[in-house]
């Protein structure tokens, strides 16, 4: 059954720079916000712009990714035409086996899911962002401007602008040159990593690519120069939001604090564009006398005895009396102890504090400490060794 | 394993919580923060494995149907048995039936093609976490004809004045099922009996003009049926009244019953909403009160019960209080004592103050 628009979503990646944070799973099915996985701002993006079609290509330690996506019904793509579907790298009758060599690479070894969908166009996603974005206007203005391939770039500071790859555009919007993290910026337009292509395109470049045995199969590194270098008409699309990679444990911890400003630019109390995920099925939280909490996102299944101020508390997490978290990330089913304090850390799943533990340092120039072991016990020894 | 059927009754269950149960029936009634009282039952049944479950519904099920879907939030979409809703729409010219025996005989083909053995027929206002294998278990050793679930109170309170009590002997028989005000062992509205016996027993009722199930097909058979009762141990909460939602619900912030009716191995499950988590702001100030998701807490809020999507504005205070789904309280509104139904809106510096034994109810969708 034709579809106009498919979606790959990118999600082998290990996030190394995320630690141990992703040391049992894939960096998009690492949490966010309180509620979220990474990986629910993209298919929810995609639900919510009308995209019911997503191949989902995963590599680096699937269990947790491959269960939570399930049949795709949290994001509402459990369709009988289309819906999502998960796409590991297999053994091909004649090419044979082996992983995912690049993110060109998995597209490639994966033609024949697209193809069966003979989609007009294929949106290219990556599993490591926190955005809200309409990909529908995307596709509207990558249709209306004939462009071969459309990249979303947003603007960034000049002086961040080095860290980015950067698209060199014309007067129209047409991108006229391609630089990789460039020294000496001449744009300030940032890849955002979703691309839209033109399908009969982009397989060719694929096949080509595939092909090219000096090549390292990236889509930032090998098939947009090659797509530029043949002048194909590639456009920016330029998004207005918020936009943030969370690739490392400052920014994960950073991009969880910006969404307890007063107006966060990014809200998640939005009923016209809901960030869809799977629910924990756990009561209200409760919020005791002793407790104090302000400046705070809390889920349900807490229990706060203590006082929070300035964190971000995912669900199932406990707090007991005389406990204090401050600037902090909490994630799911940790339990604190009494008169613990904590101060600018992300506390990973599972975790257990002892009481009386210290975590973090209060000082603004200070690092993001993060606890983090799915094994309590380790998490444990940790902290033994912090409190010595 | 044995397979049970479950069956919820709904037909004798009165809308008697004044304004909540104007638009709803008793067991839509929105409950501890993100629940619906139904969700109770249903959720005791699926996690006591019954794959396939009749809701007898008689009156306001709109908002029912509404909230339970096709089951999908207690895994009870399923292609075999599943969750079946069936309102009172039935055409049988010969039909010689009355009362709740109209629900058994209309909807006769839910039982007899149920693969189950024993049906557990279950109301809604008797709120616990109950496991109907274990009443089963207790069921077959007893080799009783059917087996009633009660609850030995510590104390009574006006909402056990209408619930039916026991009598039981020292084996765990029931002598005797009436109404006596001083008796402890209140009946929670809950038998298991085998599927043909059920089946025999509805032909027999309606061949004999009976129009309540329990009482004339069961009570009324006591002296000749063998019936035993099972004692339920756990956190139990009646719900008959205003009066007896707001106390259980008072008990729960407390945390008085709050592990025992949530257990992780045996979970509520509830419709889900997709609602962010909670947020609470610089100004907030939040001491024992349960809040569900999606709230937005710029105010004052102490001893209260806030569901899904509740704003409070800075300078509002909440006291003693249960407040609906999707609710507003603006700035400096005062509210103690109240129960506001969903979507209500309470504007700047209003004042709404009830007293603890008669909170102020505000009906749904109300705005002042």
């Amino acid at each position: 059954m034709k579809k106009e628009c498919v979606a790959m979503l990118l999600a082998g990646g290990q996030g190394t720079r995320l630690k141990s944070l992703t040391k049992q799973i894939a960096k998009p099915a690492v949490y966010f916000g309180g509620k979220y996985r990474i990986i629910d701002f993209p298919l929810s993006n995609c639900t919510n712009s009308g995209i019911d079609t997503v191949g989902v290509l995963t590599q680096y330690e699937p269990l947790i990714l491959n269960s939570y996506i399930g049949i795709g019904s949290d994001w509402d793509l459990d369709r009988k035409y289309g819906g999502v579907s998960v796409l590991p790298p297999y053994v091909q009758s004649e090419e044979g086996g082996g992983w995912y060599t690049g993110t060109a690479n998995a597209i490639y070894r994966n033609i024949k899911f697209l193809t069966q969908y003979e989609p007009d166009h294929v949106l290219v996603l990556s599993g490591d962002h926190i955005y809200k974005m309409d990909y529908s206007d995307m596709l509207d203005y990558h249709k209306a401007s004939g462009a071969d391939a459309t990249i979303s770039v947003i603007e960034v500071p000049w002086e961040e602008a080095s860290r980015f790859g950067l698209m060199n555009t014309n007067d129209y919007g047409v991108i006229t040159e391609f630089e990789e993290k460039p020294e000496n910026p001449k744009s300030n337009l940032a890849s955002m990593g979703v691309y839209i292509f033109r399908w009969d395109v982009l397989k060719r470049y694929l096949i080509d690519d595939a092909g090219n045995e000096s090549s390292s199969h990236d889509f930032g590194k090998d098939i947009i120069p090659a797509m530029l270098g043949d002048y194909k008409k590639m456009m920016a699309y330029t998004f207005d939001g918020y936009w943030k990679d969370v690739g490392t444990v400052a920014s994960l911890w950073e991009a969880n604090m910006d969404l307890l400003e007063e107006k966060p630019e990014l809200e998640l109390n939005d009923h016209s564009w809901r960030i869809y995920s799977k629910s924990p099925n756990q009561p209200p939280q409760y919020i005791s006398h002793e407790a104090n909490v302000h400046n705070a996102l809390i889920n349900e299944g807490c229990r706060i005895h203590g006082s929070i101020d300035h964190s971000v508390i995912f669900y199932g997490v406990h707090v007991q009396e005389g406990s204090t978290i401050r600037d902090s990330v909490v994630m799911p089913d940790v339990k604190i102890g009494r008169n613990v304090t904590i101060n600018r850390a992300i506390i990973a799943a599972g975790s257990v504090i002892e009481d009386g533990a210290v975590i973090g340092d209060p000082s603004l120039d200070s690092g993001i400490t993060l606890v983090a072991d799915e094994d309590s016990v380790l998490a444990k020894s940790y902290l033994e060794q912090i409190i010595k | 394993m044995d397979r049970i059927a479950g069956i919820i009754n709904l037909d004798h269950e009165q809308d008697v919580l004044d304004e909540l149960t104007y638009f709803r029936c008793s067991a839509a009634v929105p409950f501890a923060g993100r629940y619906r009282m139904i969700d109770f039952t249903i959720s005791n049944m699926s996690n006591s494995r019954i794959e396939s479950i009749a809701v007898f519904a008689r009156r306001k099920y709109r908002s029912l149907m509404d909230h339970l879907e096709q089951g999908k939030a207690w895994d009870l979409d399923r292609k075999r048995g599943g969750l079946f809703i069936l309102p009172p729409d039935w055409n049988d010219p010969t039909d010689i039936s009355q009362g709740d025996l109209q629900h058994f005989h209309n909807n006769i083909d839910f039982i007899t093609r149920t693969f189950a053995d024993y049906v557990v027929v279950s109301g809604t206002q008797n709120i616990c976490n109950i496991n109907f294998r274990d009443v089963l278990e207790e069921h077959k050793a007893s080799g009783a004809d059917v087996t009633v679930v009660y609850k030995k109170v510590d104390e009574l309170y006006p909402e056990h004045k209408r619930a039916h009590k026991l009598t039981i002997d020292e084996s765990g028989r029931v002598t005797d099922i009436h109404n006596d005000q001083r008796s402890t062992n209140v009946y929670m509205d809950m038998y298991i009996l085998e599927k043909n016996y059920l089946y025999r027993m509805i032909e027999d009722c309606i061949a004999h003009g009976c129009s309540h199930f329990f009482l004339d097909g069961i009570k009324a058979r006591l002296p000749q049926i063998h019936i035993h009762a099972y004692e339920y141990e756990g956190a139990h909460a009646l719900i008959n009244s205003i009066e007896s939602y707001y106390r259980h619900s008072a008990s729960l912030i407390n945390g008085a019953n709050h592990e025992d009716l949530f257990k992780e191995e045996a979970p509520i499950f509830t419709k889900v909403k997709n609602e962010p988590p909670t947020k609470y702001s610089q100004d907030s100030k939040v001491a024992n009160t349960l809040v569900a998701n999606g709230c937005v807490i710029d105010g004052h809020v102490e001893d209260s019960i806030l569901f899904r999507g509740v704003k409070v504005a800075k300078g509002a205070v909440i006291k003693n209080s249960i407040i609906m789904q999707r609710c507003e309280i603006d700035s400096n509104a005062v509210l103690e004592n109240v129960i506001l139904d969903k979507d209500c809106r309470i504007s700047n510096s209003r004042t709404l103050i009830g007293v603890p034994e008669k909170p102020y109810v505000v009906a749904k969708r109300v705005s002042m």
